[in-house]
């Protein structure tokens, strides 16, 4: 079943989030000295050669040294710089772990760390290349905003936002090229999930790269079962959208959650908790990465065998509706 | 394995190199190829391993630090029959072992390793347990030179000197790039001799494409008693193929039709030479 064709052409194709990310800040740099990229032989993947060239004094190199990269970016942030600190996000969540809770969040320096090619974006380079453990380190450090893009608008707003945060933030990108998701909803704001597709029989949320599949899934769900979805860009794990929780808790309609993240401490578990604790009856079912070796392959690959995909959700969501 | 033969299978592990990664339109070209001499080396001429029987706790450990160059172990150990050639043919395929780092599902591989600055540290604890059991054996990592900035590798110079791990061999391949750009423009290392002897390592520096002079180095050691050993290895990112020698682009570049069969011609004329 090639379902994720029904429903791709209706959305417009747009570029990776990585490279929307450093053309955002190349632009607010002209205006703005104090913006400085910090990069670890990551301005390739990072999208920032232009950036480097075009503002040598604003861009700050340390070599393959992720623990240093955020060390000194606390530095520069505490020194009233805007430092983003940009790296594979396997290697700047994991590696420089200590740096980001000790010099970044505990001591309130205000860096914007930023995670490219996240997740399983390095498909067939393997778990050292892989970040399904972001979410879950970085929900348990106090004081940094967790986001997670789904479309260029997202990340253009993210980054623009991020820029003159006064608290750290850490923003997660993937290497692919993702589609525009809703043209209606273009509102953004940090701890507000986007609701980009209006549903009543079930809700998904989502964020990230996998935020496309549910809005496919929805499409399909809608055109051959008759079931509506309403589909979330949950962009914001960290704070959540508590508010919006409540609403899907009233409604009490099932809810599955879509995540590039191992499925211990990631979206869904943030959405859980919250849900059960006020006493939510939905049923409830979490999609990711399982925690398990995970299957070797590229990043579609492997979301096509964990079901994080068009026809994965789809089939999630009629079992789900049958029960 | 005379001298020529042994020229002989570097040409043939280059070719391999690029033959995989042409069909698995990934990899690790330039590195590779500055790296396989060394490998050639110590797969054929140095490291006591058993194919049949790898896991036997008194072989030679070999750990890769740049795991990004796995095209250049998996082509050296499909060579000395780890595993048959033909496995490569999966390579960074769904659900295959072959992936773009080492990985122990493979057999011949002592470690995982893809995130730069772990191979050492891990050779020290080796080390460290070699010298606690009275073995014999030696424990080889393999750095790239744009990996040294990682503070793991300076943590663990230190613990190798302060355990006198003699039976420890750090090799550089030291072709003097990294992704972005020279070592020198992105994190300058230089006067790297000094640094390492100042970290109480013994230090020696041979062409790292110069077979006998890489054997003679790796299998005379321990350079002096008491002291890890450090072999500085001045190699070429790219080297055998005259458009990527030293050209940034083949860090991960991978060749088109018409590249990869002007590297074959190449490595062919290179071959012919060898009489
Ligand atoms: C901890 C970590 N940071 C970043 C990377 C991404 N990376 C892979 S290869 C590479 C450059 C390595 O340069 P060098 O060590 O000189 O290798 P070589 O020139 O031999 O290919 C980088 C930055 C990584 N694999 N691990
Ligand atoms: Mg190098």
């Amino acid at each position: 079943m090639e379902l994720d064709k029904i429903a791709k052409k209706n959305l417009k194709m747009g570029r990776a989030n990585q490279e929307v990310f450093a053309e955002t800040i190349e632009n607010l740099a002209a205006a703005d000295p104090s913006i400085i990229a910090v990069t670890s032989d990551s301005r390739g993947s990072g999208k920032l050669v232009p950036f480097g060239q075009k503002y040598p004094n604003q861009i700050v190199e340390v070599g393959i040294a992720e623990q240093n990269l955020v060390g000194v970016a606390a530095g520069l942030a505490s020194a009233g710089k805007k430092p983003f600190a940009v790296s594979p996000a396997c290697f700047l969540t994991a590696r420089a772990l200590e740096q980001i809770k000790n010099d970044v969040a505990y001591s309130d320096n205000p860096v914007k760390l930023v995670g490219i090619s996240a997740g399983v974006s390095y498909g067939a380079l393997g778990t050292t290349h892989h970040s399904l453990h972001d979410f879950a380190v970085l929900r348990a450090i106090n004081n940094i905003t967790i986001v997670v893009p789904a479309d260029n608008f997202e990340t253009e707003q993210a980054v623009r936002l991020a820029a003159n945060l006064k608290q750290p933030i850490y923003l997660r990108f993937g290497k692919k090229s993702v589609p525009f998701l809703s043209e209606e909803n273009q509102t953004f704001e940090f701890g507000k999930g986007r609701v980009i597709r209006e549903g009543a029989d079930l809700t998904i949320i989502a964020n990230g790269e996998t935020v496309q599949h549910a809005w496919q899934a929805a499409e399909v769900l809608e055109q051959q079962h008759g079931i509506t979805t309403k589909v979330i860009s949950m962009h914001t794990i960290k704070p959540l959208d508590t508010e919006l929780l409540d609403d899907l808790a009233k409604a009490a309609k099932p809810i599955i959650t879509v995540e590039e993240h191992m499925v211990n401490g990631g979206l869904g578990e943030a959405c859980a908790s919250y849900l059960f604790q006020q006493g939510a009856r939905n049923p409830f079912h979490i999609m990711g990465v399982p925690d398990e070796y995970t299957v070797t392959g590229s990043q579609n690959d492997i979301f096509k065998h964990y079901g994080i995909s068009c026809d994965g959700i789809v089939a999630k969501a009629t079992l789900v509706l049958k029960n | 394995m005379s001298d020529k033969e042994l020229e002989k299978k570097s040409v043939f592990l280059r070719k391999n190199i690029l033959k995989y990664i042409y069909k698995a339109k990934a990899g690790h070209t330039g590195g590779s190829l500055s790296c396989v001499d060394i490998l050639n080396v110590l797969y054929n001429k140095v490291l006591n391993v058993d194919t049949e029987n790898f896991r036997i706790p008194d072989r030679d450990r070999y750990i890769q630090s740049k795991g990004h160059c796995v095209e250049a172990l998996f082509v050296t150990l499909a060579d000395r029959g780890f595993f048959p050639e033909s496995d490569l043919e999966t390579l960074c395929q769904y659900q295959s072992h072959y992936i773009g780092h080492p990985t122990k599902k493979v057999n011949g591989v002592e470690q995982n390793t893809g995130a730069l600055g772990h191979g050492l540290p891990i050779c020290v604890g080796e080390a460290i347990a070699a010298k606690l059991d009275k073995k014999q054996h030696r424990v080889f990592t393999l750095l790239g030179d744009g990996e040294l900035p990682e503070g793991s590798n300076w943590e663990a110079f230190l613990s190798a000197s302060h355990y006198k791990l003699d039976n420890l061999y750090a090799i550089l391949d030291n072709n003097k790039q990294q992704i972005t750009g020279s070592n020198q423009e992105v994190m300058n290392t230089d006067s790297l001799r000094d640094k390492l002897e100042a970290f109480g390592w013994s230090v020696k520096e041979v062409d790292g494409h110069n077979l006998n002079a890489l054997v003679s180095a790796l299998n005379n050691g321990p350079f002096q008693t008491g002291k890890p050993n450090f072999i500085i290895a001045h190699t070429v990112k790219g080297k055998g193929v005259s458009y990527m020698e030293g050209v940034l682009k083949w860090h991960h570049g991978v060749p088109s039709t018409e590249q990869y069969e002007l590297a074959l011609s190449e490595l062919d004329a290179a071959e012919a030479l060898i009489s």
